[in-house]
């Protein structure tokens, strides 16, 4: 990439259905537009591979979308620090190259929520969303007997999408109650109605699997790799024998980039006005940094964000009623789901609770705080820089586990002193 | 897109359909161990979308290589436990 191509208008970080909208809405509003993404697909973690397979539905609709803009896209590049005000840096195989912006939208994404358990490290024990991800690569679940257990409507999307992929399913176990979850289902016809005909369809889907509320996974057994999980609700205790158990207790908003730009975060998401601005002026957020609502609210948020970025703010307005809809269904969500009190402790002294430096409970414990606890401990401080246990020791000891400092992903060798402008790339 | 790549696996030969990651080829060749934690404990993939780096393995001599984040390509080889 020459330098001239290396400025844009609007920059978009990010090219899941949010990124998507925001880079079609800003490339068709006439605005030099670059859109990127870590990963060598485009679609973020519900759509991905479905490029190549011709894709279907939404995912069809909007990839062809961006496709008919004249939007620049940069796959496997990934954003890693902010050297100076309006440029970006980031990795790619080529090498690490700058990026020089005018208005900014982040559109990351989010993380699974992963709770500690005994034996949750244990390989065969895989992210609820995690394994749907990785099924979309290509990861076998043929004759596989498999245990869900965690909490959200993403266990249903994913029982069904196991089972299509030859697995067996053998229980899904949510560990929010069911009054909770009949509450929801009433409100559904009114927040989001197309979700009904969607829940209906996983109904038929899952025919003859066992959905239970109010039940989860206490610990997971084997020697080298997963053997079984013993689960609990309010009248039992017993053990399933399993291939995989896939958990996860709904999903976190990915942050490090808001922070690192100093955008305002208030109660573990993104702050942003209705136009999806943030409290930096030019930088705008979309999808799940800013509250977690699925599909469709990362869609509309997007497109809010490609028209302000490109100061159409009638055009963003008019999106306004769906874009409320769209928050009034997170809400009903996070009660539906709030986690119970018994999920977030299940982990015993010995369970490892950051599992880049093999860290337990008890090690942790004799800390106040995050940071004290990551100075002795190294809690934290491994490859994921605190993206799974940061989340698990907010909820257990409600430490603020916020970590922000640049490269937000560990970087190559050379990334961060290397790019002299104009240099970058070039040699390779 | 029936295209087929091979590469290795620990000195093995595996052959999978184009589009797969190296994740699932290593799932595919039966291996469940992918790293070892640094107090020596099995570890496979957690996260798949490139956050936990459980999935670690070293690609064509590179080590640290998350596996869930890279598509395979001809004649790539892989090695599990570092
Ligand atoms: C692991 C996982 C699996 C999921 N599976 C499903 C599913 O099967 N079905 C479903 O309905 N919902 C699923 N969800 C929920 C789904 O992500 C949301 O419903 C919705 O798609 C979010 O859209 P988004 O655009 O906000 O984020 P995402 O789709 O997450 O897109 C964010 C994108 O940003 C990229 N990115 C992040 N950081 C950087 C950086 N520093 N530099 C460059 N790029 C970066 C990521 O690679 C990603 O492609 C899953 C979520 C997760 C975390
Ligand atoms: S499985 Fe988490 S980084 Fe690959």
């Amino acid at each position: 990439m020459s330098d001239a191509n290396s400025r844009f208008e609007v920059v978009v970080v990010g090219a899941g259905p949010a990124g998507l909208a925001a880079a079609a809405a800003a490339a068709e509003s006439g605005r030099r537009t670059l859109v990127l993404d870590a990963t060598p697909w485009l679609g973020g973690q519900i759509w991905r591979g479905r490029e190549a397979k011709g894709g279907s539905g939404s995912a069809k609709r909007w990839l062809a979308r961006l496709q008919a803009t004249d939007a620049v896209v940069a796959r496997q590049t990934t954003v890693v620090a902010a050297p100076r005000p309006g440029v970006l840096l980031a990795e790619s195989p080529e090498g690490p190259r700058e990026i020089g912006w005018e208005t900014l939208i982040l559109t990351i994404g989010a993380r699974e929520l992963f709770l500690p358990f005994p034996g949750w490290t244990l390989p065969g024990v895989v992210g609820i969303g995690g394994l749907q991800v990785l099924v979309k690569g290509g990861w076998p679940l043929d004759g596989k007997r498999i245990v869900i257990a965690g909490s959200g409507p993403l266990l249903f999307a994913a029982g069904a999408e196991y089972r299509a992929a030859g697995a067996d399913v053998v229980l899904i176990a949510e560990q929010t109650d069911l009054g909770k979850l009949a509450r929801f289902g009433l409100s559904l016809p009114r927040l989001a109605p197309r979700k009904i005909t969607q829940a209906a369809q996983y109904q038929a889907s899952l025919l003859g699997v066992p959905y239970r509320p109010g039940c989860w996974a206490v610990s997971a057994q084997g020697a080298d790799r997963l053997e079984g999980v013993t689960l609990r609700s309010s009248r039992r205790t017993w053990t399933e024998r399993c291939d995989v158990l896939a958990t996860g207790f709904g999903f976190l908003p990915n942050l490090e980039l808001p922070r690192l730009f100093g955008c305002r975060t208030a109660n573990g998401a993104a702050v942003v006005d209705d136009r999806q601005e943030s409290s930096q002026a030019g930088i705008f957020i979309a999808g799940e940094p800013t509250g977690i609502g699925g599909e469709g609210r990362a869609l509309v948020e997007g497109l809010i964000a490609g028209f302000s970025a490109a100061g159409r703010l009638e055009r963003a307005g008019r999106l306004e009623k769906k874009r409320r809809r769209a928050m009034a269904f997170s809400r009903a969500m996070d009660r539906a789901f709030a986690l119970r009190e018994e999920v977030r402790n299940l982990a015993s002294p010995e369970t490892l609770i950051c599992r880049c430096e093999d860290v337990a409970r008890r090690d942790l414990e004799k800390f106040g705080d995050w940071r004290a606890a990551k100075l002795h401990t190294r809690c934290g401080m491994g490859p994921c820089q605190g993206r799974i246990c940061g989340g698990a020791v907010e909820k257990l000891y409600g430490w603020d586990a916020a970590s922000n400092r640049p490269p937000v992903f560990p970087v190559q060798i050379g990334t961060l002193r290397d790019p002299e402008p104009g240099s970058r790339g070039a040699s390779k | 897109m029936a295209e087929i790549v091979s590469l290795t696996i620990n000195g093995r030969p595996v052959r999978v359909p184009s589009g797969t990651v190296v994740a699932a080829a290593l799932a595919l060749a039966g291996e469940s161990r992918f790293r070892r934690s640094v107090a020596g404990h099995p570890r496979g993939p957690l996260c798949g979308m490139g956050v936990c780096f459980e999935c670690s393995v070293t690609i064509d001599g590179r080590p640290h290589c998350r596996s869930c984040q890279t598509l395979c390509a001809e004649g790539m080889e892989v090695r599990t436990d570092e």
